[in-house]
C-alpha cells in the first residue's frame, strides 16, 4: 500500500459526529413532525446561503480530516512509513505545502519581503530583495510581466469558476426537474425567477460567489503565494485553510462533550428536585464561579507536562497535538455546559408542573420514561439553538485561547496560532500584515456564517418567534388577543 | 336607529389579518350603533372576531392585522381616517379601554400612583393636584383605603383590585365610551358580580356608554341594553336585551341558548349541542357562514349569502328564514341529540357504598427563606377536608380560585403526597401505600385537566398518548390487543380510529378534550378527577362534553369528582356538592338541597353573585367584604368569619364543627345548632 491509513483521535469523534448528523437527518425526513421547522429553515433565505459557506467550510474541514502516513522510497525490503501525517487535503494542496520560501514574502510578491546581503560572482557583496524560490518563478522580468499573469490567471481562473458554475446549476436544475416531474425548463425558469420553496436561486448565487473567489485563487496559487508567506516561509493560504479543521474540531466536539452533562443534569435537577437539584445547582454554580481562562490554562498544562512526560504514548508529532486537541475540547465543554444545564433546569422546573406531564405521573409511568418521552422531546429545540449558537463561540474562544498560549499544540495550524503569530508581525517596521488579515477574514467568513445559519435555526426552532397567526382557523381561547403592548 | 345621541356609529368595518394561508376576514362588515349611556353588549364564541372588532375600533390592532374598510363614526368624525396623533387624543379622552387579563395590562415595575398620573398628564386632567386626582379616581372605583394603595406596586394588589385600578385608569379622562373586553372572565364569581356592579354605577354616574365584550350570555343579561351577537367574523343578530332574551332570532343564538347548562329544565336532558366547527375565515363565502351547522338549513342558505334584515322591535337577524315571504319561525331548537343520551342514573342505588372516602387530607407546602432554607411557615392549601364519592355518581367541588380545591384533586391522585389524613379508596389508604404499590392501584383513578392544549404531549401521537397508560399498567396482556383497545375507545368518546395516528395540535379544542378523556378512559378507571374540564372550552362544546361525561357516567358506572367553579355546570351534572373555602369545606350536601337552600353564608354569597339568564331567578347579591385572606395565615376561628355578614364573637375564636342538618346537608357554621 503506498500509504498508511491513521486515524487521529478527533478524526473518530468527527465522523462518529457526520454519521449521528446522517442518522438524525433519517430520522427527521420520515417524520412530519420533526421536520417542519427543519422546513422553515430551508425556506429561509440568509440561513440557506450561510449553509453554502459553511457546507465549503465542512468539506475542506472533512478533506483535512482523513489522515495517512505516506510510504518511504527506497528503502530496499522493509516497508517504512513517514513520520509526518498527512491528510487528503495535503495531497490536494501538495504545491501549497511543499513549495515554501526562505522568509516573509507579500501576497503574490515575485520577490522577498526583505533586503538580504546577496554574494555577486566577483566576491562583492550586496543588499538587494532577491526573488523568491516559487512566487512568480516562471516570470523573465517580474517587473513587467507580473501583472499582466496576474490578469490573465485570474480571468483564466474566473473561467473556470464559471464553467464549474455552470455545471452546477444545470445539475440543480436537472435534479429539481426529477423531483417536480417536469421539463429542464420549466425547472431552470423556476431556478431563475427564484420562484422555489427553497431559495435555490440565492444558494446558486452564493456558490457562484464563492467559486468567482475560489477559481481565480486556485490558478494564481500554481504560481504565486497569494496570501503571502509567514517568517519560515509557509503560504499563508495553506495555513488559513488548514486552520479551518481547527475551528470546526473545537466548535463541534466541544458541544459533543458538553451535551450529555447540560442534558442529563439539566433536566434530572429540574425534575426530581430536592438534593439532585441541590447537588446540581452546587457544582455548577461552583465551576461557573471560577474564572474559565484560569482552569482552561491549568488544565492544559497539566495535559501538557503528563504528555511530556509519556512521550511513548505517541508515534507522531500529530498524534500529540491532536491529543491536545481533544483534551482542549474536553476542558472548553466540561466547563461550558453549565450555561445550557441552568436552562434546561428551568425549562424542566415548568414542564414537570404541566399536565401531561402530571398525566403521565397519574399513570404511574417511571420516571426514567417520563424523562425520555414527555421532557426530552419538548426541549430538544433549546438544545439545538444553543449548539448551532456556541458553535462560532467556540471557534472564537480556540482563537484566544491560543493566543495566551494555553490553546491547541504549537505545531497545529490554528487561527488562534496564526493570529499570535501575528503580534510580532505587526510591530515590524514595515508591517507584516497578510497573516493577520488572512486569519481574519477566513475566522470572520466563518463565524459570520455560522451565526447566520443559527439564526435561522433558532428562528424556526424558537415557539416564541413562531407567530400565533400560523393557524387562524384554530386560534385559541387561551391565546386571546392582547393589545396591552401596542 | 341614527338619533341625535347616538354616540358611536361603526359601518362596514372589516379587517383582515395577514397569515401563511391569506387574508383571514376576522371581521367582516360589521356595522353597529351605540348612544350615549347605553350598554352595547357584543357577544359571540372565541375567534369570532369580537376581540378584534374592540381593537379595531380604537386602532390598536397587532401587527399583521390591518382595517381593511368601512367607517368608524365617534360623534361624526371618522377616527379611521385621524392621523395617529390624534388617534392619541381619542384614545383614553373619548374612547378608552379595559382588558381581560388586570394581571399583564398593568406595569408591574411602577406604582399605582406613577400609571394613573401618566394617564392624567397625557390627557391633561390633572390640574394642579394630581395625587389627589388619582386618589379621588381609586375611591370611585371603591378601592378602600385608596391613600395606601396609590403606592402600592401591581403585585401587592389582587385580580380584583387591579383590575379595578385599571377601570380608574380608563376612567381618567372621562371618556365618553368605554370597551371593556371580557372584564370579568380572569376574575372569580363573587369579585365578577362587584365589578358588573362598579361599572354599572359608574355608567350611570357618568352617562357613560360601554361597550362589554363578553361570552357569558349570563353576564349579558345582567348588564347590557342592546346586544349583537358575532359569528365567523360578522354579526349575525342584532336587538334589544329584553327581545333577544326572550326569543332569540338567529338559529345560531337559539343554539347557544339551548347549549347553556342550568337553562332551568333541569338536568334529565342532554344539553343541545351545535355540530360542526367555526368554518376557516381565509376562504370566500357563497352562502350563509352558520349554514353547515345550522339544523334549519335550506337550499338558499348555502347559494346566498344572507342580508341583515329588520324583523321589527329593533331587532335585526341576518339569516333566510326572516327573508320577506317566509314565516318566521321562532320555534324552539330540536333535539337531535336527545335519544342519544340516557336519563340520569337512578339515584341511591349506590350510595351507600362508598368508593372513596377522603378523611381529614391535608396538604400543606413548606415556605422556605433564608440561606439554609428553612421552613418559615406553611401555605395551607388543602386543611383536614372530608369527602365521599360512592360509584354511579359525581361529587361537585366548588370554590374560588385559590380555595385549593385543584390541590385536593391532586392530593387524592398521590400526585402531590399528602400531608395527613387518610384517601381510602375500596377501603385501602393510598396515603399510606409505598410507591410500588400505589402504581398497581393508579389505574382504578384517572384526571382530566382544564387546559386541553397543555394537558396532551404535542410531541406525541395520539396512539401514543393513549396507549402511555395502558403500557405503564399493563391494562392488557399482549401489545396485540393495545391497538384494538385504542379504537374501541376512540370510538367511545365520539372520535375516529383513524385520528390516532394524527398529533393532537390538528385538533380542536373539544376534540382535545375528548382525547384527553380516552386518554382516561384507557385504563378502565372506577373514578376519574375532572379538573375544570370545560373551563376553557365555548358553550357550545362545553355542553359536548358535559354530555359525553353524562353518557359515559351512565354506561360505565364512572365516579367524578368534578373540580368547578361553575355553578351551573354543577347544576347539571352533579348529585353531591361540596363548597370549599380556604382549603376547608364549609358545606356538603346533596346537589338540589345546597343550591337549593344554600346554608353556609359563604355558599349563600357565592350562589346569589353568579349571574344569570333569568332575571326572575335574580335576588339580592350579597355583597363579601374585602379578599379571599392568604392561605398562609388564615384568620383565626372560622376562616370566613372577616367576611361574614352573620359573624359573631364565636366566629373570631372557634373553628365550627360539622353539623349535619335535618334534610342531610353538612355545614361548618355557629348558626345552626
Amino acid at each position: 500500500m503506498p500509504f498508511k491509513p491513521v486515524i487521529l483521535w478527533t478524526d473518530a469523534l468527527i465522523f462518529l459526529l457526520v454519521a449521528a448528523i446522517a442518522a438524525l437527518a433519517w430520522t427527521v425526513r420520515r417524520d412530519e413532525h420533526l421536520r417542519a421547522p427543519w422546513a422553515k429553515v430551508a425556506r429561509s433565505r440568509s440561513g440557506m446561503c450561510a449553509l453554502v459557506v459553511l457546507t465549503a467550510f465542512v468539506v475542506t474541514g472533512l478533506l483535512d480530516s482523513l489522515h495517512y502516513r505516506p510510504r518511504l522510497e527506497g528503502t530496499g525490503g522493509a516497508v517504512n512509513y513517514g513520520a509526518e501525517v498527512r491528510s487528503a487535503f495535503d495531497a490536494l494542496a501538495d504545491g501549497l505545502r511543499t513549495r515554501t520560501e526562505r522568509t516573509y514574502s507579500a501576497p503574490l510578491a515575485t520577490h522577498a519581503f526583505s533586503r538580504e546581503s546577496i554574494e555577486r560572482a566577483h566576491g562583492t557583496q550586496a543588499r538587494e530583495y532577491p526573488r523568491l524560490r516559487h512566487g512568480g518563478a516562471h516570470l523573465e522580468d517580474p517587473h513587467g510581466e507580473r501583472w499582466p499573469d496576474v490578469g490573465r490567471k485570474t480571468l483564466a481562473g474566473a473561467g473556470l469558476a464559471l464553467a464549474l458554475w455552470t455545471v452546477l446549476a444545470m445539475l440543480l436544475a436537472a435534479l429539481l426537474a426529477m423531483r417536480h416531474r417536469e421539463g429542464i425548463d420549466g425547472a431552470l425558469s423556476d431556478l431563475v425567477h427564484g420562484c422555489t420553496e427553497v431559495p435555490w436561486r440565492a444558494m446558486l448565487l452564493t456558490a457562484g460567489a464563492l467559486l468567482a473567489v475560489a477559481g481565480p485563487v486556485w490558478v494564481l496559487a500554481g504560481s504565486y503565494h497569494v496570501l503571502g508567506t509567514d517568517k519560515v516561509g509557509q503560504d499563508i493560504l495553506y495555513q488559513t485553510l488548514k486552520s479551518i479543521r481547527t475551528g470546526l474540531v473545537i466548535g463541534t466536539l466541544t458541544t459533543l462533550v458538553m451535551l450529555p452533562f447540560a442534558v442529563i443534569l439539566g433536566l434530572m435537577a429540574g425534575y426530581f428536585r430536592g438534593w439532585i437539584d441541590d447537588l446540581v445547582q452546587y457544582v455548577y454554580t461552583t465551576l461557573s464561579s471560577i474564572p474559565g481562562v484560569l482552569l482552561i490554562a491549568s488544565a492544559v498544562l497539566l495535559t501538557q507536562v503528563w504528555m511530556d512526560n509519556r512521550p511513548e504514548l505517541f508515534e507522531t508529532v500529530s498524534e500529540r497535538a491532536d491529543v491536545r486537541l481533544l483534551f482542549l475540547c474536553l476542558i472548553l465543554g466540561i466547563t461550558g455546559w453549565t450555561g445550557l444545564c441552568r436552562l434546561l433546569r428551568g425549562e424542566a422546573l415548568k414542564l414537570r408542573e404541566a399536565d401531561y406531564v402530571q398525566a403521565a405521573r397519574a399513570f404511574g409511568v417511571r420516571d426514567a420514561r417520563i424523562l425520555t418521552r414527555h421532557l426530552l422531546p419538548n426541549v430538544m429545540h433549546i438544545v439545538l439553538i444553543a449548539a448551532v449558537m456556541d458553535f462560532s463561540g467556540l471557534v472564537l474562544a480556540e482563537a484566544v485561547l491560543s493566543y495566551i498560549g494555553v490553546g491547541v499544540d504549537p505545531s497545529m495550524i490554528s487561527f488562534g496560532t496564526m493570529i499570535n503569530n501575528a503580534r510580532l508581525e505587526l510591530a515590524r517596521e514595515p508591517m507584516v500584515w497578510w497573516s493577520l488579515a488572512a486569519a481574519f477574514l477566513f475566522m470572520f467568513v466563518l463565524v459570520l456564517a455560522a451565526n447566520l445559519f443559527s439564526d435561522a435555526v433558532r428562528d424556526a426552532f424558537d415557539p416564541r418567534m413562531r407567530s400565533s397567526w400560523a393557524l387562524p382557523a384554530a386560534l385559541r381561547p387561551a391565546q386571546r388577543l392582547r393589545a396591552g403592548s401596542a | 336607529m341614527s338619533g341625535l345621541d347616538t354616540l358611536l356609529q361603526v359601518r362596514e368595518l372589516r379587517t383582515v389579518i395577514e397569515s401563511p394561508l391569506g387574508a383571514v376576514r376576522a371581521v367582516d362588515s360589521v356595522s353597529f350603533d351605540i348612544r350615549a349611556g347605553e350598554t352595547f353588549a357584543l357577544v359571540g364564541e372565541s375567534g369570532c372576531g369580537k376581540s378584534l372588532t374592540a381593537l379595531s375600533l380604537l386602532r390598536l390592532l397587532p401587527d399583521a392585522a390591518r382595517i381593511d374598510a368601512g367607517q368608524v363614526l365617534l360623534d361624526g368624525e371618522d377616527v379611521l381616517s385621524l392621523p395617529e396623533w390624534r388617534m392619541r387624543e381619542v384614545r383614553g379622552a373619548r374612547m378608552a379601554i379595559v382588558f381581560q387579563e388586570p394581571g399583564t395590562s398593568l406595569n408591574p415595575v411602577l406604582t399605582v400612583a406613577d400609571q394613573l398620573i401618566e394617564v392624567l398628564q397625557r390627557h391633561g386632567a390633572a390640574n394642579g393636584d394630581p395625587l389627589g386626582h388619582a386618589r379621588a379616581l381609586l375611591e370611585q372605583v371603591g378601592i378602600p383605603d385608596a391613600q395606601r394603595r396609590l403606592h402600592e406596586y401591581p403585585f401587592q394588589l389582587s385580580g380584583g383590585m387591579k383590575q379595578r385600578v385599571m377601570i380608574a385608569m380608563a376612567l381618567a379622562a372621562a371618556p365618553a365610551l368605554l370597551v371593556a373586553d371580557e372584564p370579568t372572565t380572569a376574575l372569580d364569581v363573587t369579585i365578577q358580580s362587584q365589578v358588573l356592579e362598579l361599572l354599572r354605577r359608574l355608567q350611570l354616574e357618568r352617562g357613560m356608554a360601554l361597550l362589554l365584550i363578553t361570552h357569558d350570555l349570563a353576564v349579558v343579561s345582567e348588564m347590557a341594553q342592546q346586544v349583537a351577537v358575532m359569528y365567523a367574523g360578522q354579526i349575525v343578530e342584532l336587538a334589544p336585551r329584553a327581545r333577544f332574551f326572550s326569543a332569540p332570532a338567529h338559529p345560531y343564538s337559539q343554539r347557544l341558548f339551548a347549549a347553556l347548562p342550568g337553562g332551568g329544565e333541569g338536568r334529565g336532558r342532554p344539553l343541545a349541542t351545535i355540530p360542526g366547527s367555526v368554518p376557516a375565515l381565509a376562504q370566500p363565502f357563497r352562502g350563509c357562514r352558520f349554514a353547515e351547522r345550522c339544523d334549519r338549513v335550506r337550499d338558499v342558505c348555502r347559494v346566498r349569502v344572507p342580508e341583515l334584515i329588520d324583523v321589527g322591535d329593533a331587532t335585526r337577524v341576518r339569516c333566510h328564514l326572516y327573508a320577506p315571504g317566509q314565516v318566521p319561525a321562532a320555534q324552539p331548537p330540536t333535539d337531535a341529540a336527545a335519544a342519544s343520551v340516557p336519563a340520569d342514573a337512578p339515584a341511591g342505588a349506590a350510595r351507600d357504598e362508598a368508593l372513596l372516602e377522603v378523611q381529614g387530607l391535608r396538604v400543606h407546602f413548606p415556605i422556605r427563606r433564608g440561606l439554609f432554607k428553612r421552613v418559615v411557615g406553611h401555605v395551607r392549601a388543602v386543611d383536614e377536608i372530608d369527602l365521599r364519592i360512592a360509584s354511579h355518581r359525581t361529587l361537585a367541588l366548588v370554590g374560588e380560585s385559590g380555595c385549593g380545591k385543584s390541590t385536593v384533586g391532586r392530593g387524592i391522585l398521590q400526585l402531590l403526597r399528602p400531608d395527613g389524613g387518610r384517601v381510602l379508596f375500596q377501603g385501602e389508604d393510598l396515603a399510606a401505600m409505598p410507591t410500588g404499590q400505589l402504581r398497581t392501584r393508579r389505574r382504578h383513578i384517572q384526571i382530566i385537566f382544564q387546559d386541553p392544549y397543555a394537558s396532551l404531549n404535542p410531541r406525541m401521537r395520539v396512539r401514543d398518548l393513549i396507549a402511555e397508560g395502558i403500557d405503564a399498567l399493563e391494562v392488557v396482556a399482549e401489545q396485540t390487543q393495545c391497538d384494538p383497545r385504542i379504537d374501541a375507545i376512540l370510538a367511545q368518546v365520539g372520535l375516529d380510529a383513524g385520528m390516532k395516528w394524527r398529533y393532537p395540535h390538528e385538533f380542536s379544542g373539544g376534540q382535545r378534550q375528548r382525547i384527553a378523556i380516552a386518554r382516561a378512559l384507557a385504563v378502565d378507571p372506577r373514578l376519574i378527577v375532572c379538573d375544570e374540564p370545560t373551563s376553557a372550552l365555548d358553550v357550545s362544546v362545553q355542553a359536548q362534553i358535559l354530555n359525553l361525561l353524562k353518557e359515559l357516567q351512565s354506561r360505565l358506572g364512572l365516579a367524578y369528582l368534578f373540580i368547578t367553579h361553575n355553578i351551573a355546570v354543577v347544576e347539571y351534572l352533579a348529585h353531591d356538592v361540596a363548597v370549599m373555602y380556604l382549603g376547608r369545606i364549609v358545606e356538603r350536601g346533596r346537589v338540589e338541597d345546597v343550591l337549593g337552600g344554600p346554608a353556609h353564608p359563604y355558599t349563600q354569597a357565592l350562589l346569589s353573585a353568579v349571574p344569570t339568564l333569568d332575571p326572575a331567578r335574580r335576588t339580592q347579591i350579597i355583597r363579601l367584604q374585602g379578599e379571599l385572606p392568604s392561605p398562609v395565615n388564615p384568620p383565626a376561628g372560622c376562616h370566613f368569619h372577616p367576611r361574614c355578614p352573620a359573624a359573631s364573637e364565636r366566629c373570631r375564636i372557634e373553628y365550627p364543627q360539622a353539623r349535619t342538618l335535618p334534610d342531610g346537608q353538612v355545614v361548618h357554621c355557629h348558626l345552626y345548632p
